[in-house]
């Protein structure tokens, strides 16, 4: 249903300036939508710049947020993508005392169930992370909790979409 | 100064000298022919007040008596003659004194540069003696921004702030330039900017869309045109009178709209929204094609958007693809330029003169000619109105003036009765409604189209916001001709106050100085007019006059504007008492 509240994935391609990203949450700000995670970085194409926004909304809504997203001067293209649309990532870091690992046998049961990955260890802490789904994180925060948790935290999402981004054809396009 | 010439990558020969960012900034305007510029020096931008000092010849700076008026002058400027406006003012207070400015031209879509000095780069973040961070102040309502550190970034900055400002649906830009960069030194030539890659500013004109519209055209009984401004943006006054006159479409205006077809052409059956007039709203839900041009469905225009012409299919032509759907879902949109689209539609479009459908217009409009508009500009009882005084000025004028308003009844009035023989002669603050507009605009315009008569009506409050521009006028001697409607209250709000508020008129009420006087101290020539009788006699004066002229008239205290259609009320509930 378009009047439904779900989760969306928001990619804009865009030139890569200073203050663009300011003039993007302005959008969001404006009309009192709550990003749940913002993620830019590099893109496929050189000097492309693409962020991803996470934000809770109906299609509606969204289409028509992104219609104000690409009307900004140096935005290339906006998509937007159910969640079920996209293969999408998220990282989670999980910072506990190293004395842990040894005393409580469950800890490394919970490490390789969950496929997570050791970062480092000292003789203080060591460091686990954690990609994937967004509830795959949090089942694993939930689970490793009870035997204290020093430091965690969680990155924004990634995503590469199903279909096809002709962001080369459209630049290409602009370029003629 | 040494003048060298560098072989570029293109093999062309480009033409370079050596000399300072802030010569190289009155230079880049030069190159985009500005003639005049409005503004007020202060520290950060007094390098480029030296060189302005230097080109004056080329460059004439007209020095407001406000930042917030050099942006409507460069505002009114814009309106009149469809060119850029640019106003230019200091870092810190002076660069936020122009958001007010800027924002008005956001939402109206008026293409402004502003170009403001900045501190020095290395005290940048450092709250350094009038430090404001412009750039992330007038993010929101800029439609683009910038700020430049180093000399050599200067002219492209500005090359493209003067294309993004003008281009597809035109907007105000920032370029916040910090004084380092206007003394350092560098190798200048100036290119015009005429492409920038992930700026798409007219989308292409869909034939299939344009051939669904004709069809649809075609196929109406009842079909309705409400245009806007893009009418006047892309100047496609001509194409939208063939189009009303070849399909006998009865056709409507938007507040900025206003004057695109003349007054007197007899499809042109008035103003939309909130104030405007009896038919256009009432019949807004009951035509069964509503063709929208260059029109965005202000919320002032449509009332509840739930109630808004639910039984009509719509057709949008819009050059803002955001604009389509975001109020009023559209069953057909025709993205583009409104003069490309509609001359491609033209030819589509059958002859027709739907007489039963225009007369449904006409018979609307003698109930309002009975109910409101005979008493607004003919009245008999004690008092003067607002509407005859529109109403004089247009006798007196021909209906060939520029009617430059500010916001409140007198706005309304003045929309709803000036009459338009010319294109670009409706001036106002629409979207954004910002009293204190109408007199520095009228300097702008006046500026602009010397050669045009511009009568700037204000009221009593929003006068007062901005009046110290008179210094302006008189110091350039702008002919301007500015009239007050005194009311002695700020009437917009007292209307709602006794419609909505149980008449608790809270703090509208104006104790209000010597009006003439003012004037008179800025050595305008200044009348007052109390009666009825002496309203003629006064309004011929001072569109004789040669020189700017204030003229005062005491206006009734409670008068009301209407029809109305209240706040949040469907179109069709339209009242007019």
């Amino acid at each position: 249903m378009d009047t439904e509240k779900q989760l969306h994935a928001i990619s804009v391609y865009t030139e890569n300036n200073i203050g663009l990203l300011n003039r993007i949450s302005a959008i969001f700000q404006r009309r009192h939508i709550n990003i749940e995670s913002l993620n830019t970085s590099p893109s496929e194409i050189d000097g492309v710049s693409k962020f991803t926004i996470v934000v809770n909304m109906n299609e509606v809504g969204i289409k028509k947020i992104i219609g104000q997203i690409e009307k900004q001067v140096e935005v290339i293209k906006a998509y937007y993508h159910g969640l079920d649309e996209i293969i999408y990532q998220i990282a989670g870091l999980f910072k506990i005392k190293s004395e842990l690992l040894f005393e409580e046998r469950q800890i490394q049961n919970i490490i390789k169930e969950s496929n997570a990955r050791i970062v480092t260890v000292n003789k203080e802490f060591f460091v686990l992370e954690k990609s994937g789904k967004k509830e795959e994180i949090v089942d694993l925060y939930e689970q490793l909790a009870p035997f204290g948790i020093m430091q965690y935290t969680r990155s924004g999402l990634i995503s590469v979409t199903k279909d096809e981004m002709r962001i080369t054809d459209l630049l290409a396009k602009f370029n003629n | 100064m040494e003048t060298q010439t560098i072989k570029s990558t293109e093999n062309t020969t480009k033409i370079t000298e050596r000399i300072s960012g802030s010569e190289a900034i009155v230079k880049c305007l030069i190159e985009e022919e500005v003639k005049i510029i409005y503004g007020y020096p202060g520290g950060a931008i007094m390098p480029v007040y030296d060189e302005l000092y230097k080109y004056q010849n080329e460059i004439h700076h007209v020095l407001t008596r406000h930042e917030q008026g050099a942006t409507h002058s460069a505002q009114g400027f814009a309106r009149i003659s469809g060119k850029v406006g640019v106003a230019i003012a200091t870092s810190g207070p002076g660069a936020t004194n122009l958001i007010t400015g800027i924002a008005d031209a956001q939402i109206d879509s008026t293409p402004m540069v502003c170009i403001t000095g900045q501190v020095p780069s290395h005290l940048l973040g450092s709250d350094a003696f009038q430090e404001t961070d412009i750039v992330g102040i007038s993010t929101p309502v800029t439609k683009w921004n910038c700020q430049v550190t180093k000399a050599a970034d200067i002219p492209a900055a500005i090359a493209k702030a003067f294309y993004i400002a003008k281009s597809g649906r035109p907007g105000p830009v920032l370029v916040d330039i910090t004084k380092d960069a206007q003394f350092e030194e560098f190798d200048f030539s100036y290119e015009k900017c005429t492409k920038i890659r992930s700026y798409n500013p007219i989308p292409k004109t869909d034939i299939e869309a344009v051939k669904e519209a004709a069809k649809l055209i075609n196929s109406a009984k009842k079909p309705f045109i409400i245009w806007g401004q893009g009418v006047i943006l892309s100047e496609a006054e001509k194409e939208l009178i063939a189009l009303v006159e070849k399909a006998g479409i009865p056709a409507a205006w938007t507040i900025l709209g206003a004057s695109a077809i003349p007054t007197s052409h007899p499809l042109n059956v008035g103003m939309l929204g909130m104030h405007g007039n009896y038919a256009p709203n009432k019949l807004t839900n009951e035509c069964d094609v509503l063709i929208a041009i260059g029109m965005r469905f202000d919320d002032r225009v449509t009332g509840d958007l739930n109630k808004y012409a639910k039984q009509a299919k719509v057709i949008h032509f819009e050059i803002d693809p955001a604009e389509v759907s975001k109020n009023v879902k559209a069953d057909i949109a025709v993205l583009g330029d409104a003069k490309t689209s509609l001359t491609a539609i033209l030819p589509l479009i059958q002859e027709n003169s739907h007489t039963a459908w225009h007369q449904e217009f006409k018979d609307l409009y003698e109930i309002e000619y009975n109910k409101v508009i005979k008493n607004d500009i003919h009245p008999t009882k004690e008092g003067l109105t607002m509407g005859e005084v529109i109403n004089e000025i247009n006798i007196q004028s021909k209906g060939e003036a520029a009617i430059v308003t500010d916001v409140g009844q007198h706005q309304m009035i003045a929309c709803r009765y000036a009459d338009f023989n010319k294109t670009k002669s409706n001036i106002t603050s629409g979207g954004l409604g910002t009293m204190g507009f109408g007199l520095p605009a009228a300097i702008g315009a006046k500026m602009a189209a010397p050669e045009r008569e511009v009568v700037s009506i204000s009221g009593d409050g929003g006068y007062q916001m901005t009046l110290q521009e008179l210094g302006t006028i008189f110091q350039q001697k702008a002919a301007v001709k500015v009239v007050v409607l005194n009311n002695e209250f700020l009437g917009m709000v007292r209307q709602w106050q006794q419609l909505f508020f149980d008449k608790r008129y809270a703090s509208t009420e104006m104790i209000n100085p010597n009006f003439v006087a003012i004037a008179e101290a800025y050595y305008l020539k200044a009348r007052k007019v109390v009666e009825r009788a002496d309203l003629k006699e006064a309004v011929k004066e001072m569109m004789e006059s040669k020189e700017p002229y204030f003229l005062e008239v005491r206006v009734e205290k409670e008068g009301n504007v209407f029809p109305m259609v209240p706040s949040g009320a469907s179109v069709a509930d339209i009242r007019l008492e």
